[in-house]
């Protein structure tokens, strides 16, 4: 294609449509965030100027009554414990369904599948009734358990899908050469399966990180809700202002480091996501 | 006797039989954790949805059989809320396909860029619906939004049904066109370049060369694209809670669902509208493998 050319134009056009309508919403957040108390309202997508006043008060008052510290550590805690969870369990399923034969294969992966595909508010009302009896309800655990519902189909998947490509010769072939099994593993396996893990972790992180409807079903306090709860309880300074600063704020907060990390894992998130999606 | 079954050796020798239990026994946590935590509730969800189970009168409880299947799809809210649900499945991943296909081809054919352009098009995917919401309701309030600056309007978006439902799609197809065009974009990836040049050279137009090329071949991309699509807009929850939470009569399953069960604490009731959900996903799969010939085991879950 001709620089100058018609469908160079075309093209280029396309890209920066697509570009715009990815970014807009983000870029939004941003400037509301960083607009003074009483410029939320003026409607422009611009700030005239700008000040850190809504930041600020999301960390005031420290642990204890800040709105957003306690939530933003459940968050992280919570969608970490759920990772290292999933992904150790669905490492062992992985390595089994990619590299052994037996019977009910496909039958793991289909009921995988099927689980994956579930509505959570078809759980959401018996777990509340468990929870509650159990006394779990609005702990961490009360979060976790239901999240590897989810966490464990999506970890298995991508994990398959990278371990078929892995070489499991090699591992023969270093013990041919004189290396333990152990030397074997560690040193030829791991680094080979390592990105497949790493990859599935992340997806899994993301898909924690963003859950609402049982964070909001299955918390009822500070003691373990996480922050996309947290934000639909925020409220304002007075009864009188509306929290919108503090939650453009609270947004960007939460946003930016998953953005800084999808910029950098870019190319594993798209072949995570699409792992399985096509045969090959 | 078929000749097949001389084949099949009457016992797995040993070695078959340890790789075997080796392979089970490394699926089974996982798999004992998927079933503990969804068949076990979904069937205590069947055995709630036959009983009068309400917490605000724990001691008005008992078998009353389908009594609440009755209350349910005897209510006129169930019906409104189940087509708010289907317009907004229908409408979102409608025009979903189209977009991503059209972000597919862009990212598949980028003249420069290709790189940002991918990045950049994975962040809606990295963003958080709850805050993805929160940023399209604020663009579209009457006192701080800057839509209305924009277009020079005084409109109430989140005061009418239809202009409710129109901002509640546009932040569900924001979120997740992403995901979408990166599924058919593998698809595309996979067609092979030589058949666009032989067509070319027998005198086909780009159009034509969509059409008949492109299409049909990533007809199987498509069809699972699609289908996690729709069973994940069917859940469509958190945009709706907090946009309008319900009001202007959005309310979609999953918001009736949580306001029976978690609201009113009306287990029995709303453990009849959790069975109704799953068995209408259940329904929509079926249709898409019967009906329309997905292969699922080319699928992946949703994320």
């Amino acid at each position: 294609m001709k620089r100058g050319s018609r469908d160079y134009v075309l093209w280029s056009i396309g890209i920066v449509v697509v570009l715009a309508f990815a970014l807009i919403p983000v870029i939004w957040l941003i400037s509301i965030s960083l607009k003074p108390p009483n410029e939320i309202t003026d409607q422009r997508f611009i700030p005239a100027s700008v000040s850190f006043d809504n930041y600020k008060s999301l960390f005031e008052g420290g642990i204890d009554d800040s709105p957003f510290l306690k939530p933003l550590i459940n968050s992280i805690a919570i969608a970490l414990i759920t990772t290292v969870v999933a992904i150790t369990l669905a490492s062992f399923t992985a390595y089994a369904i990619a590299r052994l034969e037996f019977p009910g294969k496909r039958l793991i992966l289909a009921g995988a599948l099927a689980i994956a595909m579930f509505p959570p508010i078809s759980t959401v009302g018996p777990l509340f009734d468990m929870w509650r009896a159990l006394g779990i309800y609005d702990t961490y655990l009360g979060l976790i358990i239901p999240y590897l519902t989810f966490a464990l189909p999506l970890a298995i998947y991508v994990l398959v899908a990278f371990f078929r490509e892995i070489p499991w010769d090699l591992e023969q072939a270093a013990q041919v050469d004189g290396a333990t099994p152990w030397q074997a593993f560690r040193k030829v396996i791991l680094p080979l399966a390592a990105p497949g893990v790493f990859t599935a972790a992340i997806l899994v992180f993301i898909f924690c990180w963003n859950d609402f409807v049982f964070a909001i079903s299955l918390t009822s306090s500070d003691a373990s809700r996480t922050v996309p709860a947290a934000l639909a309880f925020f409220t304002g300074e007075s009864t009188f202002t509306a929290p919108t600063g503090s939650i453009a704020a609270a947004a960007v907060v939460v946003t930016i480091p998953i953005i800084v990390f999808v910029l950098i894992f870019q190319r594993r998130i798209v072949s995570g996501l699409t792992a399985g999606a096509v045969k090959g | 006797m078929e000749a097949s079954t001389a084949n099949t050796p009457t016992h797995a020798s040993s070695r078959t039989r340890s790789e075997r239990k080796l392979a089970w026994m490394l699926c089974a946590p996982a798999v004992i954790a998927m079933l503990a935590v969804t068949a076990y509730p979904i069937g205590y969800a069947f055995v709630l949805s036959v009983q009068k189970l309400d917490l605000r009168f724990p001691e008005q409880t008992g078998f009353v059989g389908l009594d609440n299947y009755g209350t349910v799809l005897g209510s006129e809210l169930w019906w409104t809320d189940l087509f708010n649900t289907f317009l907004i499945m229908v409408i979102s991943v409608a025009v979903e396909l189209v977009l991503g296909m059209v972000i597919a081809l862009v990212m598949h054919r980028a003249i420069f860029g290709r790189g940002t352009v991918r990045t950049v098009v994975l962040i809606p995917y990295g963003i958080i619906t709850v805050v993805a919401a929160f940023a399209w309701q604020f663009a579209f309030a009457s006192d701080s939004g800057f839509v209305n600056n924009l277009i020079g309007s005084e409109m109430d978006w989140f005061g009418g049904h239809v202009s409710s439902l129109v901002v509640i799609i546009l932040a569900e197809i924001w979120k997740t066109t992403p995901f979408m065009a990166l599924l058919l974009l593998a698809g595309l990836v996979t067609i092979d370049e030589g058949l666009y040049e032989a067509a070319k050279v027998d005198g086909a137009s780009a159009w034509q060369r969509f059409w008949k090329i492109t299409l049909p071949l990533m007809k199987p991309a498509i069809l699972v694209a699609v289908l996690f699509r729709t069973l994940e807009a069917f859940r469509v929850f958190d945009s709706i809670f907090i946009m309008t939470r319900g009001a202007q009569n959005t309310e979609s399953v999953s918001i009736l669902g949580f306001n029976q069960l978690i609201n009113r604490l009306n287990l029995g009731v709303g453990s009849a509208i959790s069975v109704l959900a799953f068995l209408i996903v259940v329904g929509i799969a079926f249709l898409f493998v019967k009906g329309l010939g997905a292969r699922l085991d080319e699928g992946r879950p949703g994320g």
